[in-house]
C-alpha cells in the first residue's frame, strides 16, 4: 500500500520559460523513503505537490496504489495522504490536540476514537500528552512544533506521507534528532515517504533511494550508495560531493569490507564494533585507538576482522571515475 | 454630575438614542465592509483605488460630510448614520484586508494540503485567525461612530450630543459636563467590552500571557 507512480508527468506554469517538471516517470515503492534532492528551482517541491493535487500536472498521470489521482476528489485524496511542510504550518489558534485531530475529524471519526488517537500520536512522537495536549503552537519550540506537525500528518493513518523540506528551518542539532525520529517511526510504521530536501547529508541519512532532479528533470534515481559510487553525470557527482571519501565510508557497512576470522583467531585486545556499524565508525575507531585491527561482532560473537587496508580498498571502489 | 443624578430618565433616553445610532451604523458598516474586504483580497489591484477612496472620505470633516448628506437623506438620524457608515469603512476594510493578508501562507497551505474544503478553510482557519484583528477594527470604528453620533444632535438625530449643544446654547454648564461625562463613559465602556471580546477571540494569545 502506498505506491506512487509518475507516468510521464510534466507541469508547465503559465508564462514559464521551461516546464517546472518535465516528463518524469518513476515509481515509489510501498514502505520506501524516497528523498527528492536538487538545487532550488529544480522542480522537487512541484513534483511533490502534484501527488496531493496542490498542483495539477499539465501532462501525464500520477497513480496512487494504481488509482489515477485525477479520478479522486482532491479533498478526499488529501485526507488520505499525510502532509508535513516547512515551519510545520500548525494552526496557531488550535491546541496541539486540535491540530492533531484535524484530519480524523474531517474523516468523521467519532469523539472517543479521535481523543484516543491524539494521545497515541503524541506518545509516538515523544510528546507527553498530559503536558502538551492543551498547549498552543506558540508555546512550543521549533522542534516540538515539527513533531506535532508529523503527528498531525500521521493522524488519519495514511499509507503515504509527503514531506516538503520539513526540517529546513530547524537548527542542526534538532534536525538530526528529528531525522532519527523519522527513521525510528519508519521502522515502526512502514509508510511510503516522499521527502523533499536540498540537504545532501539529510538525503543520504534518510533515503532508501534518492531522486536527483535538475531543471525539472530526473537526473538519477538510485540508492545513496549507487549515487555516490556510480553517479550518472558530473552534476550528480558534484551535488553529492562524491569525492568525499569519508562521507562514502559513512554509507558502507563494516560487514561489506571485513575479512573472515582466521582459523586460529583469538581475540587478544582488538577494539570491537558491531557488524552494522559504518566503515566511517571503523575508521574513527582505528584512528582513536591506534589498533592495527578491529574485531567485528554480531550479537556479541566475533564474526570478522577489519584493518585499515580493508577500509582503503573499499574506498577505492568509489574512485573508479 | 448633578444633572446626571437629577435627570437619569432624560439622560437614559439620549443614551439609548446614541447607542441605537452607533449600533445600526456599525451593523450596516460591517455588512458593507466584509464583502468589500473580501473583494479587495481577491482582486489585489482594487486595493489602491478602494483604500485610497475610503481614505479620502475619512479626511472630510464629519460636520461637512453630514451637511453634504442632508439633501439626500433629510435632516434626521439617517444622514448621521450614513456618515458614520462611510467613516468607519476605511477602518473596517483596512483591518480585515490586513488581517487576511497577515495569515501565514504555510498555515493556509497546510489546511489545503490536509484536505479541508473552501468552506472549512474559511470557517475553521481564516475566520478564527482574522477575528481578533477584525474586532480591533470594530472597536476603533465604534469609538469613531460614538464621536460622530455626538454631532448628530445638531442634525435632529438626538443622542447625548443634545446635552452638549443644549448646554452651550443655554449656558448650562451642568448639562455640558453631564453630556461630556456620558459620552466619554459610553466610549470607555464600549471600548472595554470590545477589547474583552478581542481578547476572548484569541485563545492562543490569552494563554501565552497568563
Amino acid at each position: 500500500m502506498g505506491t506512487i507512480q509518475f507516468d510521464d508527468v510534466s507541469l508547465r506554469f503559465a508564462g514559464g520559460a521551461r516546464p517546472a517538471v518535465n516528463r518524469v516517470t518513476c515509481q515509489i515503492n510501498s514502505g520506501e523513503i524516497v528523498v527528492i534532492l536538487g538545487p532550488s528551482g529544480c522542480g522537487k517541491t512541484t513534483l511533490l505537490k502534484m501527488v496531493n493535487r496542490l498542483y495539477e500536472p499539465t501532462a501525464g498521470n500520477i497513480f496512487l496504489d494504481g488509482v489515477n489521482i485525477r479520478k479522486l476528489k482532491a479533498t478526499r485524496l488529501r485526507q488520505q495522504i499525510g502532509y508535513v511542510i516547512q515551519q510545520s504550518g500548525l494552526f496557531p489558534h488550535m491546541t496541539v490536540a486540535d491540530n492533531v485531530a484535524v484530519v480524523p475529524r474531517l474523516l468523521g471519526w467519532d469523539k472517543p476514537q479521535v481523543q484516543a488517537r491524539i494521545d497515541e500520536l503524541l506518545e509516538l512522537v515523544k510528546l507527553s500528552p498530559g503536558e502538551f495536549r492543551d498547549r498552543y503552537p506558540a508555546q512550543l519550540s521549533g522542534g516540538q512544533q515539527q513533531r506535532v506537525g508529523i503527528a498531525r500528518a500521521l493522524a488519519g493513518d495514511p499509507t503515504t506521507l509527503l514531506m516538503d523540506e520539513p526540517f529546513g528551518a530547524i537548527d542542526a542539532i534538532t534536525r538530526t534528532a528529528l531525522q532519527d525520529e523519522i527513521l525510528r517511526l519508519q521502522g515502526q510504521l512502514k509508510k511510503t515517504i516522499l521527502f523533499v530536501s536540498h540537504d545532501v547529508e539529510e538525503a543520504l541519512r534518510l533515503a532508501d533511494r534518492i531522486l536527483v532532479m535538475r531543471l525539472g528533470e530526473v537526473v538519477q534515481f538510485d540508492t545513496p550508495f549507487n549515487l555516490l559510487t556510480k553517479p550518472a553525470d558530473e552534476f550528480v557527482y558534484n551535488l553529492l560531493g562524491a569525492d568525499d571519501m569519508v562521507r562514502q565510508l559513512g554509507l558502507l557497512r563494516v560487514a561489506s569490507a571485513m575479512m573472515a576470522l582466521p582459523p586460529n583467531y583469538s581475540n587478544g585486545h582488538n577494539p570491537t564494533l558491531s557488524h552494522c556499524d559504518s566503515l566511517r565508525d571503523a575508521l574513527s575507531l582505528i584512528l582513536r585507538t591506534g589498533a592495527p585491527a578491529l574485531t567485528v561482532l554480531e550479537d556479541g560473537d566475533p564474526v570478522g576482522l577489519l584493518t585499515l587496508d580493508h577500509i582503503r580498498q573499499s574506498a577505492v571502489v568509489g574512485t573508479s571515475r | 454630575m448633578s444633572y446626571l443624578m437629577s435627570n437619569p430618565g432624560d439622560v437614559l433616553v439620549l443614551l439609548l438614542q446614541h447607542l441605537r445610532m452607533t449600533g445600526i451604523a456599525l451593523g450596516v458598516a460591517i455588512a458593507f465592509a466584509v464583502p468589500l474586504a473580501l473583494l479587495v483580497t481577491r482582486l489585489r489591484w482594487l486595493a489602491v483605488p478602494v483604500m485610497g477612496g475610503l481614505g479620502i472620505l475619512y479626511t472630510i470633516p464629519s460636520l461637512a460630510l453630514i451637511i453634504f448628506l442632508v439633501p439626500l437623506f433629510g435632516l434626521n438620524a439617517t444622514s448621521v448614520v450614513v456618515a458614520m457608515v462611510l467613516y468607519t469603512q476605511v477602518i473596517l476594510v483596512r483591518n480585515l484586508t490586513v488581517g487576511l493578508a497577515g495569515i501565514n501562507p504555510a498555515v493556509l497551505e497546510a489546511a489545503r494540503g490536509m484536505g479541508m474544503g473552501v468552506g472549512q478553510r474559511w470557517w475553521r482557519v481564516q475566520v478564527p485567525l482574522v477575528l481578533p484583528v477584525f474586532l480591533a477594527g470594530v472597536r476603533i470604528a465604534a469609538i469613531v461612530a460614538i464621536a460622530i453620533a455626538t454631532i448628530g444632535a445638531k442634525f435632529n438625530a438626538g443622542g447625548l450630543g443634545k446635552l452638549l449643544f443644549d448646554g452651550i446654547q443655554t449656558n448650562r454648564y451642568d448639562k455640558i459636563v453631564a453630556g461630556s461625562i456620558a459620552v466619554a463613559g459610553l466610549a470607555l465602556v464600549i471600548n472595554g467590552l470590545l477589547l474583552a471580546l478581542e481578547h476572548y477571540a484569541q485563545p492562543q494569545r490569552r494563554l501565552k500571557h497568563d
